[in-house]
């Protein structure tokens, strides 16, 4: 009987860490999805990322074609760092870049080109 | 695909090349000018750089062509007329100033030896009233848009003919300052006149085509329907600049100035057919 029980507190003890467990993911989930959310308003919004002025993403209205087509992006930079190091300043990588510093020149925010960073590695 | 990104890396070449090469004359920097557009637009004849971005845009163009069937500048012409006629209070006129006027357009901006700046037209026409006791105009909005309007107007069908005089080393020195300007990256958006105007003409920013700069000073003042009014050329370098996050310089300062020469000096041999109309 103590046996039983103790095998059965230690079930529910397993069961209460499987569904806390649960929990966290989801919630981490919950906010990985609210941040790309977040880089989405930063993408489209023509005072902040404004990044339809020049590339086609998704379904954004009236995107410019001055810089190439934001999709197939994990493909295309499996590394996230180094696309954030792209938005923070193109011109590292290529001084006649015409697309703007970010970071460098402070257009957005750290924390901004991080929700950034995220939905467009999303794409 | 492969095509469009050789054209890119040779504009950045051309682009970098110009950064890279001082010592190209004039006549050189307007033929690499001409050489690069001729690449992207082969199709597009020289005659037609005149109309900006509706020498390549054709949808933009058929907008334009009807809001030119009623052209929204005239009755800017027409007070620059009555202007024009108007006797200044000590009974001096415009005419005195300008015997040759009001076709007059085509003879700025020039390089002045006695002043030893570059003179644009509405310094010009500035410094015609200031010598007849009359107050100078705003540069960027107002009245000075009727006057120029006016001349513009008369002055259609004109040559562009920028000289930079040999026996003054500052002239070239004005261009040259220009030039640096017009290839200089500024503002939090880091861009340079080059970087839209050179490297990316003809790509959008959202629905707006990138413009030549051959052409580009042809048609002031413009209306633009964005301002709802007619504008001078350099109310639009402050535009421009602001748009990319600059600070906007003075209008008519040194540095607008000697830009206009450059830019201007690039147009050699195409028509005045100012005003303009611009969305």
């Amino acid at each position: 009987m103590t046996k039983h029980f103790t095998s059965l507190a230690s079930a529910a003890g397993t069961l209460t860490l499987l569904i806390s467990a649960l929990l966290v993911t989801q919630t981490a989930n919950a906010e990985g999805d609210s941040n790309i959310e977040k880089g989405r308003a930063i993408a489209f919004g023509g005072t902040k990322g404004n990044c339809l002025a020049c590339h086609m993403i998704e379904d954004g209205e009236s995107p410019g074609n001055l810089g190439p087509p934001l999709i197939a992006m994990k493909a295309r930079y499996p590394d996230r760092d180094k696309l954030r190091a792209q938005i923070w300043d193109p011109t590292a990588a290529n001084p006649e870049s015409a697309m703007v510093p970010f970071g460098k020149y402070k257009v957005l925010t750290e924390q901004e080109i991080d929700y950034l960073t995220d939905y467009i590695w999303s794409l | 695909m492969m095509h469009r990104v050789l054209k890119q890396l040779t504009i950045a070449a051309v682009v970098y090349g110009f950064a890279a090469t001082i010592q190209a004359g004039p006549q050189e920097d307007r033929q690499t000018f001409i050489d690069t557009y001729k690449w992207k637009f082969p199709n597009v004849p020289m005659e037609e750089y005149p109309n900006g971005a509706y020498a390549i845009d054709p949808i933009g163009r058929e907008n334009w062509e009807a809001i030119e069937e009623f052209p929204p500048y005239e009755t800017f012409i027409d007070a620059g007329r009555e202007m024009w006629a108007k006797p200044f209070a000590n009974g001096k006129g415009y005419q005195d100033c300008f015997p040759d006027g009001p076709v007059i357009a085509h003879h700025y901006p020039r390089w002045d030896k006695t002043q030893g700046q570059v003179v644009t037209l509405p310094l010009a026409i500035n410094q015609c009233r200031e010598a007849n006791g009359e107050k100078p105009l705003k540069y960027k909005r107002g009245p000075i848009n009727d006057i120029l309007s006016f001349i513009a107007y008369e002055s259609r069908g004109q040559v562009t003919n920028v000289e930079i005089p040999e026996d003054d080393p500052r002239a070239l020195e004005a261009y040259e300052k220009g030039k640096k300007f017009y290839f200089t990256r500024r503002g939090q958006l880091n861009f340079s006149c080059a970087t839209c105007h050179l490297q990316n003409t003809g790509m959008q920013v959202r629905t707006e085509i990138l413009s030549p700069s051959l052409g580009h000073t042809t048609h002031w003042p413009v209306y633009r329907s964005k301002w709802g009014t007619v504008g001078t050329l350099h109310r639009r370098f402050s535009g421009c600049n602001e748009n990319i996050r600059a600070k906007p310089l003075e209008a008519q300062g040194e540095q607008y100035r000697n830009l206009e020469y450059f830019l201007t000096y690039l147009s050699n041999g195409l028509e005045l057919n100012g005003p303009g109309a611009r969305k």
